[in-house]
């Protein structure tokens, strides 16, 4: 039944872009765009979030990302298509050098978190403070390709081109999660998050399997960042490096619950639709007000259903079901 | 090249910016080292303190030293508060939550800060005048910052060396068990700590609010900053995060002239990835391990 619902559900999303909408369609694309890419994120983010690698700096590998395809196409204009291999590649050297040093002297909980948070600030102030290329605080717009080059820049004035594309990277991110959820990395991993000197007292190797899904979980980020930045076609330091973003990240995961598949998208599904609402009923007035909401939803969470929402919701049907299993035999 | 004058004149400004952030890094680690939390929202607390300050100067015509102690008191009242609302119910819960819980609490107050009062820039307004030393320009208003903050810190140390609570709070900060054996409570240690901290936090605030207009943001601009401190010193060691202090703000202070504004956080922040390698522990710390 399971496997039907998911189909069911894939085929409705497959469909998504055609369904009669009327005048709102574009809108609810442009929506759904943005679940798909952050939630996308999400997952990366919870590739080392939920094994206790608590990241607070994960905009700097999506500013990496964005700003490495952005610049080289503006400047050199390299297509995106070849950007986004060398954007990976410096996000992943950036993973390295954080993650290297971080396994190596021990730094884990708390120091990781604000070792990773001064990372994201300094990538961010990088980019205000190389102003001459960057733009600075004012951010880059992508330059525009002429009408036939528009494969080559990979820029698409029609969005169903982006929902397909995020759909597939959405999928492409649940895909690795699952892969890793059923791997002895896994494993080795919830080991080494438990406790560390236990997990390499029995042989697993701490440093190599830390860098490797640091390394992954930046690779990853610095696609979604590459993707957002080709679909706004703008890119900010504020919105794509520094903290606030970075928290988001972490926020929108946590909501939703960071130990389940699904979890990282429901989290970011629901902060986008709230921004969303709010934005459409209160207009310009109730500035704030979205975050107001789920800053505070955040406290609450963490104090009553540390699971999120998804995550807490399939404990509680789990729990159902082993409840009423005895009782049918 | 830069003028000698001017790296003097940056190095002065970078000593009495150290003292303010010095307070407030003493105010975040007295609060980490008694509860093993880092209040992510807690420069966002001082940010509350400054518009209150300002709103009682300057929409009420408040003087500045009685709305320096209602700004005072009212950190204390929202370090309390904090902690019994969301520290209390999670003080058992992986520190992974509990740094998140008060992340939200940074976005809860910042958004609705933002809600409140705009992104407006807003600064209480005085008649300080700049003060000339062997041919640099200081600002008055930084000169009694930098002051009041050494009393400040004068006052904390005091507190925590001739008060029973004070000793009480650095033996929690030891040993959380073995003062629990002893029959002390350990809840009432953290509700003064918390209080503290916050007293600490309006105490910065005000202090904060005659140098720099408050918005929004200010946390943003100053948290980061206040945590490396904290770290660089050794969370939870006192003497560490003073020294820490006036390190970072010279480095900002002196970088910024040279290069920019930026480049000097950029610098700061560098050298605290690097010195979290090379002293995990903090600049003081012994090797324990």
């Amino acid at each position: 039944m399971g496997r039907a619902a998911a189909l069911a559900a894939l085929a409705l999303l497959a469909a998504g872009p055609f369904l009669p909408m009327g005048g709102t369609r574009d809108y609810i694309v442009h929506v759904v765009i943005q679940i798909f890419i952050w939630s996308f994120i999400g997952q990366a983010w919870s590739l080392m979030g939920r094994f206790g690698l608590v990241s607070l700096g994960h905009g700097a590998f999506l500013g990496v990302g964005a700003y490495a395809t952005t610049l080289l196409w503006n400047f050199y204009g390299l297509t995106p298509w070849v950007g986004v291999l060398l954007a990976v590649a410096a996000a992943v050297v950036l993973a390295f050098v954080v993650a290297y040093p971080c396994s190596r002297f021990g730094i884990v909980g708390h120091y990781f978190g604000l070792v990773t948070l001064a990372v994201g600030e300094v990538i961010r102030l990088l980019i205000i403070a190389e102003r001459d290329w960057t733009g600075g605080s004012l951010g880059v717009t992508l330059k525009a390709p002429d009408e036939a080059a528009s494969l080559v820049a990979a820029q698409f004035a029609d969005k169903r081109v982006f929902y397909y594309a995020s759909l597939a990277i959405w999928l492409g991110g649940l895909w690795v999660w699952r892969r890793l959820d059923r791997s002895m990395a896994r494993s080795a991993m919830e080991a080494i998050g438990e406790d560390e000197t236990a997990a390499a007292s029995v042989g697993i190797h701490v440093t190599r399997f830390k860098i490797g899904i640091t390394a992954l979980s930046a690779a990853l980020t610095a696609v979604g960042g590459v993707l957002y930045a080709q679909y706004i076609t703008y890119v900010n330091p504020e919105t794509l490096a520094g903290i606030g973003v970075s928290l988001r990240i972490v926020f929108a995961v946590v909501l939703g619950g960071m130990y389940s598949l699904l979890g990282p998208t429901v989290g970011t599904a629901i902060t986008i639709a709230l921004a969303e609402y709010l934005r459409v009923v209160f207009g310009l007035k109730f500035i704030g007000m979205a975050e107001t909401i789920y800053g505070l939803l955040l406290v609450l969470f963490i104090i009553f259903l540390p699971a999120g929402i998804w995550g807490s919701l399939r404990d509680l049907a789990r729990r159902r079901r082993a409840a009423a299993a005895p009782a049918a035999a | 090249m830069i003028d000698p004058i001017f790296l003097a004149e940056a190095a002065v400004n970078g000593l009495l910016l150290g003292g303010v952030l010095a307070l407030l890094a003493l105010g975040l680690n007295l609060i980490f080292g008694v509860l093993d939390i880092v209040w992510i929202a807690y420069v966002d607390l001082v940010m509350l303190c400054m518009y209150l300050v300002y709103f009682l100067v300057m929409a009420y015509g408040w003087p500045v030293w009685l709305a320096g102690l209602v700004g005072l008191a009212f950190g204390a009242l929202l370090g309390v508060g904090v902690h019994w609302l969301i520290i209390t119910p999670i003080l058992n819960s992986p520190p992974v939550n509990q740094l998140l819980a008060t992340g939200g609490l940074l976005f809860f107050i910042q958004s609705f800060a933002t809600f409140l009062w705009t992104t407006d820039h807003r600064s209480v307004r005085l008649a300080l005048p700049t003060v000339e030393v062997a041919g640099m320009f200081l600002s008055f208003a930084r000169l009694l910052a930098f002051a009041l903050a050494i009393l400040a810190m004068l006052g904390l140390y005091l507190f925590l060396t001739r008060t029973f609570i004070g000793t009480a709070i650095r033996a929690v900060a030891q040993d959380r068990g073995a003062m629990a054996l002893m029959g002390a409570s350990p809840q009432r240690i953290y509700t003064v700590t918390s209080a503290v901290g916050g007293a600490m936090a309006g105490v910065a605030a005000v202090l904060l609010s005659i140098q720099y207009s408050v918005h929004p943001h200010f946390g943003a601009a100053f948290g980061p900053i206040t945590f490396m401190i904290c770290v660089l010193g050794g969370l939870g060691n006192m003497v560490g995060a003073f020294v820490a202090s006036f390190i970072m703000s010279e480095i900002i202070s002196i970088g910024g002239v040279i290069w920019s504004t930026e480049m000097g956080y950029v610098i700061a922040f560098a050298l605290f990835i690097v010195m979290m390698f090379v002293r995990p522990g903090g600049l003081l710390a012994r090797r324990e391990r």
